[in-house]
């Protein structure tokens, strides 16, 4: 029961990782209907934003005192931001042309922009894993049947506190309202002058800023990174956006958790080998079963 | 004869004659290599070209075929079926999962069939891979029984096996052209077109879409079994996502449904990979191998932005990837007229 | 016994009420028609018959057998077929290849032959294409045999996608709004076709809005409103039927 119970703590952490990441996939697809292949890997590059800006700081290990909070601040902001220009980019150059092509093609132009985009941190870092700094200190608080990490608690808050964010922005400003709009009916929101291709631009903005933040998080959390990192767990947070209902932010988050929480419940009761195979059955059933997912509506076809 | 049918037959001469004129055992290798992957690039155009359904996991067939033919002439079970029988079997195998891994997807919508399929790329290779008593686990299954015929032995040269290959693909070229101007090929066709409307037609979209599947998957059989007799070795990272993106990548840059163009985009990016990247480094003085990636993805996003149908379309498919673009083009004429017009 | 049977059916699409307890019948070799105003559920009835929603209640009979909630390419197979409201030809294919793609049900080659381009498969492509293009010159189309259907005019596409209804060589034909969007010399073609369809051995059923066509063509007219009927018969008791004003003009002031 005590390892169920610490299986569970290990998930949510696992699974605040995954919602971030799953957050950016549910957004854009529920704006443009694409599976943003490159997303995984834009998380990757928070994790190498991450470490960029911390090398600048001089950052090498734990860091104590009030200075903790202010480089904390400052990389996250730091790889949210460069992630989410990476987005703008990727969306620019490589998917607005393709806005009204077969679904075929932007698909396969996302796998495309997921290579370079891998190659290019193969450059960057190397082929191996490569050490991320611990930063945060990390006592262990037992609680009588659990154990849980200073890292943990920083991850979930963190995407506790994000998920919060974006919620009150999607819901609560005028830019949120056009991003629901469009997401609804890209057509009816463009008479209605919301200008589409910003609105489509701060989408990806967003939801890459979420994937650097979890980059980030993640680099903390493991204390290491690689340059095929996002592809794994791209797919996962992909699992978790559908699970949860795609196109629907609490199902994004939901589905985080739940994904992070089989993945902790697999590798502990099964193995370790066999977590990747479970997830990715959860996809497929899933996709077969329940494509709308748990949160999600199933809209009938008008013929 | 007609002019096509001459282009083909010089075309296989061609393919015949060359590694006599060459003469160079690693060239052959890479012709033999290079055949194997027109065949599954063959095998993914019926299920992605014929049939539209996007497929990001073939690699799951290459590895079903490619284990098929290990366990069932190798040490490993102590089964050592001849060659020419695993070939109908392994096909007939892989046939089978098509049907099995194809299943599913059926009422899916384009990208999350190919995000299942995807999903199934994965799950395949790692299964082989974690059923290590059976499987041999990351060392996969060596050594694997050669072929013989008429009592001659394959051996390790990558002549006979390159021929076998020019053999195979001359019948999968025959199937899958027949195939493309059938009954079948046009149910394929109208499904892709409009799946509803074809159902009125009195098209059963399951059995047509198993078929697709089935037929599909049953020559990544032959090419797991062609191929893996070659290398004499099957593990479990011969069939990873980059394999079943490459095959996906022959098609769009070939162009996707039409036969030829699939074969010169096979060729064209066998040739990069394992060719040209691996030589570039004294060629050029720079290792472009660790480029591989960031080179296909290039050519992804610059082919799906310029030229999705590919070097050598199919005219249907030229247009069905040009429609958005004829309809933007109509409505903005159509807005210069009315500009024009008096009020 | 007619052709075609609907007893009780009732369709509900959540609690909307698409369709409520309709009955009604059409007799074998006969030209009848649906009409309604628009919402009245006119093609949910269509998409019953053809098997794509499966009524909530109710029988639907199709030459002596039960089809309701059959699935669409057995009801296809069974010899209903049609054309919808909007032209759902298929745009990427050639116009013999889209009458070609509707004698699907009618070939027999099997996935052998066809994958061995055997003699029987060669010798039924050649009565195929035949058959096509005998349908296509009996639409008028037999020029555009080779051009892509998207390329044709809309009066033009109209008739492809009849013709396609045909190649099934079915004993049904519904026709969705045939005459929308046509011009009124289109519009007497389409009469004047619809009776050599019929002249074929097929029966005709109808749903339109152009008063004028239902009139001069049908033998019995349903109508629907609200998803009811609300009369039935001859074109003249329809015409004078009170309730069927109405329903079109509102009740008088």
């Amino acid at each position: 029961m005590e390892t169920f119970l610490q299986q569970l703590v290990n998930g949510l952490s696992l699974g605040g990782i995954y919602a971030l990441i799953a957050l950016g996939y549910t957004m854009v697809y529920g704006i443009i209907e694409l599976i943003n292949f490159a997303h995984g890997d834009v998380y990757t590059l928070g994790t190498f934003f991450s470490l960029m800006i911390l090398g600048l700081l001089g950052v090498t290990g734990v860091v104590t005192g009030p200075a903790l909070i202010g480089v904390v601040l400052v990389t996250i902001v730091g790889a949210m931001l460069l992630c989410g220009i990476v987005g703008v980019l990727i969306e620019r150059l490589a998917y607005r042309r393709l806005r009204n092509a077969p679904r075929l093609a932007p698909l396969i132009t996302a796998i495309g922009m997921s290579f370079i985009l891998e190659n290019l941190m193969q450059y960057w870092h190397g082929p191996s894993p490569i050490p991320f700094p611990d930063v945060v200190p990390n006592p262990t608080f037992t609680t009588g049947l659990v154990a849980i990490q200073m890292k943990q608690i920083l991850v979930i808050v963190l995407a506790v506190v994000m998920m919060i964010g974006l919620q009150a922005f999607v819901y609560n400003t005028r830019l949120g309202k056009a991003m629901r709009a469009t997401a609804q009916d890209r057509d009816a929101a463009q008479l209605m002058g919301i200008d589409i291709n910003t609105t489509i631009a701060l989408t990806f903005l967003i939801g890459s800023a979420l994937a650097g933040a979890a980059g980030f998080v993640s680099g903390v959390y493991y204390g290491s990174t690689w340059f095929f990192n996002g592809f794994a767990a791209g797919l996962k947070a992909f699992t978790a956006a559908v699970l949860g209902g795609i196109g629907n932010l609490a199902g994004a988050m939901l589905g985080g958790f739940l994904i992070g929480l089989i993945e902790a419940l697999t590798t502990q009761f099964i193995s370790d080998q066999w977590s990747n195979v479970v997830v990715f059955s959860v996809l497929v059933l899933v996709l077969i079963f329940r494509p709308s997912g748990l949160l999600g509506e199933s809209l009938p076809t008008k013929v | 004869m007609k002019p096509q049918l001459r282009n083909v037959l010089l075309a296989f001469a061609a393919a015949i004659v060359l590694p006599f004129l060459v003469r160079n055992g690693a060239f052959t290798n890479f012709l033999a290599d290079a055949g194997a992957f027109v065949l599954l690039a063959l095998g993914l155009n019926i299920v992605v070209g014929f049939a539209g359904l996007l497929d990001l996991g073939y690699a799951a067939f290459f590895a079903i075929g490619s284990y098929a033919f290990a366990m069932l002439a190798s040490p490993q079970f102590g089964i050592h079926l001849p060659f020419w029988l695993l070939l109908f079997l392994a096909s007939g195998i892989a046939a089978v999962f098509g049907i099995l891994l194809g299943a599913p997807t059926l009422r899916l919508r384009g990208d999350y069939l190919a995000i299942v399929t995807l999903g199934f790329g994965e799950i395949v290779p790692q299964t082989f891979l974690n059923l290590s008593q059976w499987t041999g686990g990351p060392n996969g299954i060596s050594p694997l029984d050669q072929p013989v015929l008429f009592g001659y032995r394959f051996g390790l040269n990558a002549l006979p096996y390159y021929l076998m290959i020019l053999v195979l693909i001359a019948a999968a070229v025959w199937f899958a052209n027949n195939l493309r101007a059938s009954r079948l090929g046009r149910a394929w066709m109208a499904i892709r077109e409009d799946e509803l409307a074809a159902a009125h037609m009195g098209i059963n979209t399951t059995k047509t879409k198993l078929a697709a599947f089935a037929l599909g998957a049953s020559f990544s059989g032959l090419a797991g079994c062609a191929y893996a007799a070659k290398l004499q070795l099957v593990s479990p990272d011969q069939f990873q996502f980059n394999v079943s993106v490459g095959l996906l990548s022959m098609l769009v840059l070939g162009g996707m449904g039409n036969i030829p163009g699939v074969i010169v985009g096979s060729l064209v990016i066998s040739f990069l990979d394992r060719f040209l990247l691996p030589q570039s480094a004294s060629w050029l003085h720079v290792d472009l191998s660790a480029s591989r990636f960031l080179i296909y993805g290039v050519i992804l996003v610059l082919m799906m932005l310029f030229r999705p149908e590919g070097l050598l379309p199919s005219r249907q498919r030229k247009a069905e990837l040009h429609a958005a673009d004829d309809d933007a083009d109509a409505a903005a004429a159509e807005q210069e007229l009315y500009a024009e017009a008096p009020h | 016994m007619p052709l075609l049977e609907l007893h009780g059916v009732t369709q509900r699409f959540g609690g909307l009420v698409a369709v409520g307890d309709l009955s009604f019948s059409v007799e074998a070799g006969s030209i009848v028609a649906m009409i309604g105003p628009n919402g009245a559920g006119k093609s949910t009835v269509f998409n019953l018959i053809t098997g794509i929603y499966a009524p909530s209640a109710g029988r639907i009979t199709f030459d002596g057998a039960a089809i309701a909630g059959r699935k669409t390419s057995d009801i296809a197979a069974r010899g209903v077929a049609r054309t919808f409201q909007n032209i759902r030809l298929f745009a990427f294919m050639s116009v013999i290849d889209n009458v070609l793609a509707g004698q699907h049900a009618r070939l027999r080659a099997t996935l052998l032959d066809d994958l061995l381009h055997t003699p029987r498969e060669r010798a039924e492509e050649k009565t195929a294409h035949e058959r096509a293009l005998e349908l296509l010159r009996f639409v008028g189309l037999e020029r555009d045999a080779e051009t892509t259907a998207r390329n044709l005019a809309y009066g033009l596409q109209r008739r492809l996608e009849i013709a396609r209804a045909l190649a099934s060589e079915p004993k049904l034909l519904l026709l969705d709004e045939p005459a929308a969007g046509l011009n009124p010399t289109e519009k007497r073609e389409l009469v004047a076709l619809i009776r050599r369809i019929r002249e074929r051995g097929v029966t005709v059923f109808l749903i339109e809005h152009d008063m004028g066509l239902v009139m001069e063509l049908s033998e019995r007219i349903t109508v629907l409103d609200h998803g009811e009927k609300i009369a039935e018969g001859t074109p003249a008791a329809v015409r004078a039927d009170p309730r069927v004003i109405e329903a079109y003009l509102g009740a008088p002031a």
